[in-house]
């Protein structure tokens, strides 16, 4: 019924103490106690300095490998400042936490290199960071999109866009088309999961029927996604890619987003989407209205 | 942040890489006596962030401080290609043997820095990598080792600067190249050499410029760190106690991670004031994201994605963006109104789409805020021709929001393309802003 997250999830929050940490917290346990008995569970968080302080009910902790020994996390989502998340995902992986989601904007380049380097040899995810975390609608909430604009259902969704999510979200709400898991991956330029492994995971998953996936100019994510899809994929895609207009050589807004040396921009990613099957579509909310026809007559 | 060729150089020699002397001069004055000091011939180089600087007329050799000082007050004065030039570096000009291409490149899909090296050197690099990607090694550095000396054996190899006495497979010396008639796409590239070095390069020379070059990034967090070319010399500079080195790094080129430059606070310093418009400036300051760009619809966004997307959705419906911004999340008055005097300040702004997902924050809140920003920057509202401003907003209270700011005059869009299309229309009602951009 999803991926990455699910009934059995359990969540610590690294950074709970802070303005971030502690506001999401908030609005994550609202949705995980909204969902009543099917709801995956907020457990505890770290602080380093603050163990034995509570928040929300919360117990916090001075470090990752105590909490999970007291409260059996399994998942970890990060609202630690940049220059302190590096540690952090490497913290939370030598921990054993199964599932890392970093919320973390800005962290350096060079302090991720050897973050995902030793991740490759360990058997925890990584999603993000600088990015809206992961969702399994009705089910839990590991991030800070708003819960409310989700509805359960037979979509997967990957994106490396926040409100842009919810947007290309909230119209498939509204047209009936609810998600099995959204997954942001994040706007840097180097991350922990990719959009392969995401449409691998949503191909393997039984309840997920379809894919929308949210892409942006920079980088050859979009272009990788292609060439797996059209191997692997048998599930409908839809897809829009942002950026069309964007000037090359300027950041836009993402670390990440940026048409550099002639690589990354918008109309070769659309390109290779369409040539491997995928639906593009022109507007975020034409993702809703392309899937829908698919699904429609899928199931004639 | 990219910095300039001035700059790279020098946190480049800072690793110990060998760089041709010279300094930066921002006067045709300061040129010539940089030039008096050097001797003999040197190299007048614009100071410009643009590719093919060179074939722009941006590189120049003068022979004497005389010359040195009339190119450089030309390039000061005229800019180059449209672009300002605001200093120049003056460098003892070297006589090259062969040119060849050493950079250290972030690959974002190999999550890796990646160290390229190419015998052709001194031209467009990414476009050998298009035509002849074989000509180009490419070796991913593994951050739990670094660099170790059988990889740079590898790149000495592949560069013909092994120990085993090869040499270059680099062009010959430039006056001695003969002109190829053809058109460049169907010339050869990497003839066999001609004739020997005059100095013998040697690996170690190489080793210690690629060392160097990985440690500058690593110290530096660049996230590319360009060689270009590196150059085999008939006479290299004196380096160390060794005597002379036979490797150059004529031209160098590095690009900082903005998230890191927190820890150099030096090198945020200089960056080039003009490397941004005032406005840009303004903007990074306020901790907002903003582009500008050359259409007529100024636009305000929550969130990079979204703010792109808004953009595309404009010109779908026939519009151009003026820019891109990022007002962040939760569209709080005091950064709405910043935002508004952000897009304002560009006179081409012939109407206004501020588009928000409410997600947390509820819609009646951001309603709230962005009338009363709209209010202090009370020309919006109450001006004679003020600037038509066209709102759309979606997410919980998007009724009440919506309300809200129906009732402070300000035209809704239910959804997206309706609000590209109105804002659309309104610009292009309004005339052109002191008779055109």
């Amino acid at each position: 019924m999803s991926i990455l997250v699910d009934a059995g999830t359990r969540v610590l929050v690294q950074g709970i103490t802070g303005r971030e940490g502690s506001f999401h917290t908030r609005q994550m346990l609202a949705y995980a106690r909204a969902q009543g008995e099917s709801g995956a569970r907020i457990v505890g968080g770290v602080t380093p300095g603050k163990g034995g302080q509570s928040v929300e009910g919360l117990p916090v902790f001075d470090d990752v490998v105590t909490a999970v020994a007291e409260t059996g996390a399994n998942t970890s989502i990060i609202y630690v400042p940049a220059r302190f998340a590096a540690d952090a995902i490497l913290e939370a992986a030598e921990a054993g936490i199964a599932l890392i989601v970093a919320i973390s904007e800005g962290i350096p380049v060079w302090d991720m290199l050897p973050v995902l380097r030793y991740l490759e040899g360990s058997p925890s995810r990584l999603v993000g960071p600088n990015c809206p975390g992961v969702i399994t609608p009705g089910v839990v909430k590991v991030g800070i999109m708003p819960g409310h604009i989700h509805l359960p259902g037979p979509v997967g969704v990957v994106s490396r866009s926040g409100t842009l999510t919810y947007e290309v979200v909230w119209a498939l709400t509204q047209a009936g088309l609810g998600q099995s898991t959204c997954v942001g991956i994040g706007g840097d330029p180097v991350s922990g999961t990719s959009f392969v492994d995401v449409l691998r995971l949503f191909q393997e998953d039984a309840d997920t029927a379809a894919i929308a996936m949210i892409g942006e100019i920079g980088g050859r994510a979009e272009e990788d996604a292609a060439a797996y899809i059209a191997d692997h994929v048998h599930k409908p895609v839809a897809a829009f890619v942002a950026g069309r207009t964007a000037p090359p050589g300027r950041r836009m807004g993402h670390a990440g987003a940026i048409v550099d040396g002639g690589v990354g921009d918008a109309e070769t990613k659309i390109a290779a989407l369409r040539e491997a099957g995928v639906l593009v579509a022109d507007s975020p909310d034409e993702i809703a209205t392309l899937l829908a026809e698919r699904l429609g007559t899928a199931h004639v | 942040m990219r910095l300039h060729e001035y700059q790279s150089k020098a946190l480049l020699a800072a690793h110990g890489i060998p760089v041709p002397d010279g300094e930066v001069a921002a006067t045709g004055a300061e040129a010539a006596a940089v030039a008096r000091r050097l001797g003999g011939r040197v190299a007048v180089k614009a100071q410009a962030l643009m590719g093919g600087r060179g074939k722009a007329g941006g590189i120049v050799l003068a022979d004497t401080p005389e010359e040195a000082e009339a190119h450089a007050a030309r390039l000061l004065a005229e800019g180059l290609a449209g672009a300002p030039v605001h200093r120049v570096l003056v460098e003892r000009a070297a006589d090259i043997y062969a040119e060849l291409y050493l950079g250290l490149v972030l690959d974002r899909r190999a999550r890796r820095m990646v160290l390229m090296a190419c015998p052709d050197g001194g031209i467009d690099i990414e476009e050998v990598a298009r035509r002849h990607p074989e000509r180009i090694l490419r070796l991913p550095v593994d951050p739990a080792i670094g660099l170790r000396g059988y990889h740079l054996a590898r790149v000495a190899d592949h560069l013909g600067l092994s120990r085993r006495g090869d040499v270059p497979r680099g062009d010959p010396p430039v006056g001695e190249r003969p002109v190829d008639e053809r058109p460049e796409d169907e010339r050869p590239v990497g003839d066999p050499p001609v004739g020997d070095p005059p100095v013998a390069p040697t690996d170690d020379a190489l080793a210690a410029i690629a060392r160097g070059l990985y440690a500058c990034a690593r110290a530096n967090d660049a996230t590319l760190a360009e060689i270009n070319p590196l150059v085999v010399t008939a006479e290299g500079p004196p380096v160390g106690a060794t005597g002379r080195s036979p490797l150059l790094a004529l031209d160098a080129k590095m690009v900082i991670d903005d998230s890191a430059l927190y820890r150099h606070p030096d090198l945020a310093a200089g960056r080039d004031p003009q490397s941004e418009s005032d406005v840009e400036r303004e903007a990074r300051l306020a901790g907002l994201s903003y582009v500008k760009l050359d259409g007529r619809v100024g636009c305000m966004v929550n969130g990079a994605g979204l703010a792109m997307a808004t953009m595309d959705v404009l010109k779908l419906h026939g519009g151009e963006p003026a820019n891109f911004l990022d007002v962040g999340g939760g569209a709080r008055e005091e950064r709405v109104a910043q935002a508004l005097r952000l897009i304002l300040s560009d006179p081409a702004v012939a109407a206004i789409l501020i588009n928000i997902f409410g997600g947390i924050t509820r819609c009646d809140e951001v309603a709230r805020g962005v009338v009363s920003a709209l209010r202090r920057e009370a020309r919006l509202l109450e001006e004679a021709t003020p600037v038509p401003v066209v709102i759309r907003l979606v997410g919980t209270n998007e009724d009440e929001g919506r309300r809200i700011l129906e009732e402070a005059g300000l035209a809704t869009a239910a959804t997206l393309a309706e609000g590209a299309r109105l804002a659309v229309a309104a610009a292009s009602k309004r005339p052109l802003a002191g008779g055109g951009r």
